[in-house]
This record gives structure tokens, C-alpha cells and sequence, in this order.
């Protein structure tokens, strides 16, 4: 009976956050579109997350790049496919691996970077300091990074997914003996617009979800430091979460379309 | 004179009431603050004095109750009427909450953002901030990070903030709390040479008995979410209430 209701409990509280994140996000577009705009926020918010991801996705991708391919030379030379190894590496990295792993890191780092930031900002008093000195915070805080993140997103996956790209090729080139004009070559022919237009649609949706995630958890954070935690923490577990079935509607969407 | 002055509050509560789910907090709060004066309220920690002072602003929506500010219902207001509004009150908030991501000069000019089209001239902003900051005599700590303040440097700089659109009405939110006993004398010197400069009405929310008696001259005790006892300091030291003595004690 106790159990029964603990589970009663959790599902309550779970279907009031949905409650509150799908008013945050009515709130996110009621005010995107209306003056005034924080360009500047917005641009510097950008700059901040391009600059403190660049490394992590360029060190990830190019390890991504090496490792998928170093793994799966040996199932393909057992086939003697070893000449679809540059289409193959690279379909399954635009299309999926790319975007889902790149999405992840930036869930790690962005997400739970916007977490901490407004959580803090909110328990030390700093959100009601801009709303009582004339600045809607939620346009200048929250609609700013989560247009950031979805702008951002994108750009990070593509980086991403031309590193892991030049990885698998320098596997290609040392053990294979392919050079890298005929690796890419190869990529690009096996590549079509069905594949990166929905990969690219899906980045975007991924950037938003990063977004949306973090700030909601800051902005509503609770009292105290233990608030701050919770908020960083929470806002990197739901993202990844959300991520994931994101990309299986965008999947099941993609193989209706394309 | 000081009759005149008395006649009409410039900032009122009336019969304020918040709940925060089972956990009343005010329960029919009254308040009046008259032109001119320091107002102090005390209460125990958690007894909502942060509450209502928010509730003051519009940054918590009271459950019921009137609140008005120089004749304007502030439940009644938009948005846009609300932050014209704002900008006549002055709010130094517990923890200073100075933006930790901008320099000690973008904190001050932040205010001032949205008020860009009232200062035309282009070195206005830099005279406000420098005239504020000067104020506060923190005059050279003008580029330095919030973070690189001690916590009585950061104070100052917040009450710099506050002061930056010349407001009538000042509200404190504990200004001392945090603060050792000479730096929390300095912020109480301070607040009443801007006292005297500005001939601002301030209403001081504390438990630091000391602060109370330097700068009151009338308090209020918040006590299970009313407004328990009222009266100068002298008048209140003298009570015989046990709930009243509990402040005074120790
Ligand atoms: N946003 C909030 N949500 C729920 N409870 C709150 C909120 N803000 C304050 N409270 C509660 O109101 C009471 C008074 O808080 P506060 O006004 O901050 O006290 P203080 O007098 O120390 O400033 C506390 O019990 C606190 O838990
Ligand atoms: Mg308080």
C-alpha cells in the first residue's frame, strides 16, 4: 500500500514539472519575438559556449573518429568491405553518432554550466535585483541562452562531426593505406541532403533542449547551495534524457519522410 | 512640520497576507512609512520580513491585502507602470546580490539600461556611476569583479546600485547581516549620511538590535506574521511584553 502510493506521488510531481516546464516553454515563445532584444546578452551567451566547448567537442569527435574506425576494420576486412568503410564511418556519424555524443557532451558541459549559473543567480537574489531595476530577467537570462544553445548546437555538431571525419581518416590513411582525398571523396559521395538535413533540424532541437532544460531548473532552483547542486545536476540528467527521445521521434519522423 | 509630513504615507500596507502553502507567513501585516523617516522593522530570522519587503516591490505576489506606494496600488499596476515605478525605489537586497559576471561598473550601469533615452548625453552614465560609487567612497574599485570585494566593499557597491537613479524611498533588507561589527557600523554611517544627502524615507529590515538603535526613529516588531509592537526604540526597550523583550535581551 505504501509503495502504491510513493509511485502515486512520483507520478504526480512528474506530471506537475511537465506542467511547469510546458509553461516555460509557452513563456520562452511568447517573449522571443517581442522587443526589446538582448543582442548583445545574446551574442556574448554564444561566444561563452562556442569558446567553452570548442576543445571538448574537437577532442571527443577526433577520438570518436579513431575509435568507430579502428573497431570496426577488423568485422570489415573479415567481409573484405574494407572499401565501405569511409561510407559507412561517415553515414553513421552525420546521421547519428555525431549529433547524439556531441549533444551529450554539451548537455555536460553547457547544460549544467546554465544550471549552476541561474541557480545561484536566483538563490543569491540576483534574478529579483534585475527584475526590480527594470530588466525582465527572464528575456535577458532565459531567452537569451536558450536561443544560444539552439544556435550553437548545431555549429558545435558540425565541427564535431568533420573532426571525427578527419579521425577515421588518418585510421584509414595509416592502416589502410586510403589517402584523405579519396577517404573524403568517398564521404562525400556516399553522403546525401537526406542525411544532414535531418540531422541538422535534430541538432537544433537538441541546442533547444539543452537550453530549455538548464534554465528551467536554475530559474525555479530552490533555497541554498544544496539548491545550486540539484539544479546543475538535474538540468544535465533530464536533458540526456530528453535528448534521447528527441532523437527517436526524429528518427521515426526521418524514415517516414526520407 | 513634522505633522504635515505625517499626514500622507508614502508607502502603505495594509492587512498584507502570504501563504506559502500550509506555512502562513504574513497574516495581516500593516505598515506605514512616512515621508522622511527610518522605519525599522525587526523580526526573528524566518519570520518573513524578506517576504514582505518583496511583496512591497511586486517581486511576490501577496495572497491579499493593499499595497500602496506614492498613491499607486501596486497589485493594480502593468508591467510597464510597475518598472516606472521601480526605478523611484532603491532595494539593497541581504546578500548584496551584486551580478557576479559583470564588473563593479556594469552592476551600476545596469539599472540604468533601461533608461538609456532619459540620459542623452553620452558621459552621463560614467558621471552617475562615479558620482554613486564616490557616494559609497569606492570611487577606484570602479573596474574591478564583485568577487574580487571583501563582503563590506560588495555592500557598499549594492547600496552604490540602489542609489544610482537617486530614489526616493530606500528599502534594506538586512544590510548589516554577514558583515563584522566595525564594517557593519561603517554601512549604518553610511546609510544615514545618504539619509541626510538624499532626504530619502527608508524602511530598514533587521535583527541587529545595534543597527535599530542608531538609525530608527520609529520601529516595528514582526512577530507571528503581524505587526506586533510599534514605537521608538526607547518606547520599546521599556516594554514589559515578554515578546516584545525576547528582541532586546542578550
Ligand atoms: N519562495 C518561497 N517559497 C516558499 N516559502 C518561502 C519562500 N520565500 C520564503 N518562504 C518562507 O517564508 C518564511 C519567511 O521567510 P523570509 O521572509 O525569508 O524570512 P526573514 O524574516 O528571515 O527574511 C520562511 O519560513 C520561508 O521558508
Ligand atoms: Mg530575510
Amino acid at each position: 500500500m505504501g509503495k502504491t502510493k510513493t509511485i502515486l506521488d512520483n507520478s504526480k510531481v512528474f506530471f506537475a514539472e511537465v506542467g511547469d516546464i510546458s509553461y516555460f516553454t509557452a513563456r520562452f515563445f511568447r517573449e522571443v519575438f517581442k522587443p526589446p532584444f538582448e543582442f548583445k546578452e545574446l551574442l556574448r551567451q554564444c561566444f561563452n559556449m562556442g569558446n567553452r566547448s570548442l576543445l571538448l567537442v574537437v577532442v571527443t569527435g577526433f577520438i570518436l573518429g579513431l575509435v568507430f574506425t579502428l573497431q570496426s576494420r577488423p568485422t570489415l576486412m573479415e567481409f573484405g568491405a574494407e572499401s565501405w568503410m569511409p561510407s559507412m564511418v561517415g553515414i553513421s556519424i552525420v546521421r547519428e553518432i555525431g549529433p547524439v555524443i556531441i549533444a551529450l557532451i554539451c548537455a555536460g558541459r553547457i547544460g549544467s554550466g546554465i544550471g549552476a549559473e541561474l541557480g545561484s543567480m536566483r538563490v543569491t537574489e540576483q534574478i529579483d535585483a534585475m527584475e526590480v531595476s527594470g530588466t525582465n530577467p527572464f528575456k535577458y537570462l532565459v531567452v537569451t541562452r536558450i536561443v544560444a544553445t539552439t544556435l550553437m548546437l548545431p555549429l558545435l555538431i558540425i565541427i564535431g562531426d568533420t573532426v571525427a571525419l578527419l579521425g577515421s581518416a588518418l585510421i584509414e590513411n595509416l592502416k589502410g593505406e586510403v589517402s584523405y582525398l579519396l577517404y573524403f571523396n568517398q564521404v562525400f559521395d556516399a553522403i546525401t541532403y537526406a542525411d544532414i538535413i535531418p540531422a541538422t533540424i535534430k541538432s537544433f532541437f537538441f541546442g533547444f533542449a539543452i537550453g530549455l532544460v538548464g534554465c528551467y531548473k536554475g530559474y525555479y532552483c530552490s533555497k541554498g547551495t544544496v539548491g545550486v547542486g540539484e539544479a546543475s545536476n538535474a538540468a544535465v540528467v533530464y536533458t540526456s534524457m530528453l535528448l534521447f527521445i528527441i532523437d527517436f521521434i526524429a528518427v521515426f519522423i526521418t524514415d517516414i519522410f526520407f | 512640520m513634522e505633522s504635515e509630513n505625517k499626514i500622507v504615507p508614502v508607502l502603505e500596507l495594509k492587512d498584507l497576507r502570504k501563504s506559502f502553502g500550509e506555512n502562513t507567513v504574513l497574516n495581516g501585516f500593516n505598515l506605514k512609512l512616512y515621508k522622511g523617516e527610518n522605519l525599522v522593522v525587526m523580526g526573528k530570522s524566518g519570520s518573513g520580513k524578506s517576504v514582505m519587503i518583496k511583496c512591497l516591490v511586486g517581486l511576490i505576489e501577496a495572497d491579499s491585502g493593499s499595497i500602496r506606494i506614492k498613491d499607486h496600488d501596486i497589485t493594480k499596476l502593468g508591467q510597464k507602470e510597475l518598472d516606472i515605478l521601480r526605478t523611484e525605489i532603491g532595494f539593497l537586497f541581504q546578500g548584496s546580490a551584486l551580478y557576479d559576471s559583470m564588473t563593479v561598473r556594469e552592476n551600476l550601469e545596469f539599472p540604468l539600461r533601461r533608461h538609456k533615452k532619459k540620459l542623452e548625453l553620452k558621459g552621463h552614465t560614467e558621471t552617475l556611476v562615479i558620482e554613486a560609487l564616490t557616494n559609497v567612497g569606492l570611487a577606484d574599485a570602479i573596474d574591478l569583479m564583485p568577487a574580487e570585494l571583501s563582503g563590506g566593499m560588495q555592500r557598499r557597491v549594492a547600496l552604490a546600485r540602489a542609489l544610482i537613479l537617486k530614489p526616493k524611498i530606500i528599502l534594506y533588507d538586512e544590510p548589516t547581516t554577514g558583515l563584522d561589527p566595525i564594517t557593519s557600523k561603517e554601512i549604518i554611517q553610511l546609510m544615514r549620511t545618504i539619509q541626510d544627502t538624499y532626504n530619502t524615507s527608508s524602511l530598514i529590515i533587521t535583527h541587529d538590535v545595534d543597527c535599530a538603535r542608531v538609525i530608527s526613529n520609529r520601529m516595528i516588531l514582526l512577530v507571528d506574521g503581524i505587526n506586533y509592537a510599534e514605537g521608538t526604540y526607547q518606547e520599546l526597550i521599556a516594554s514589559q511584553d515578554p515578546k516584545v523583550q525576547a528582541f532586546f535581551k542578550n
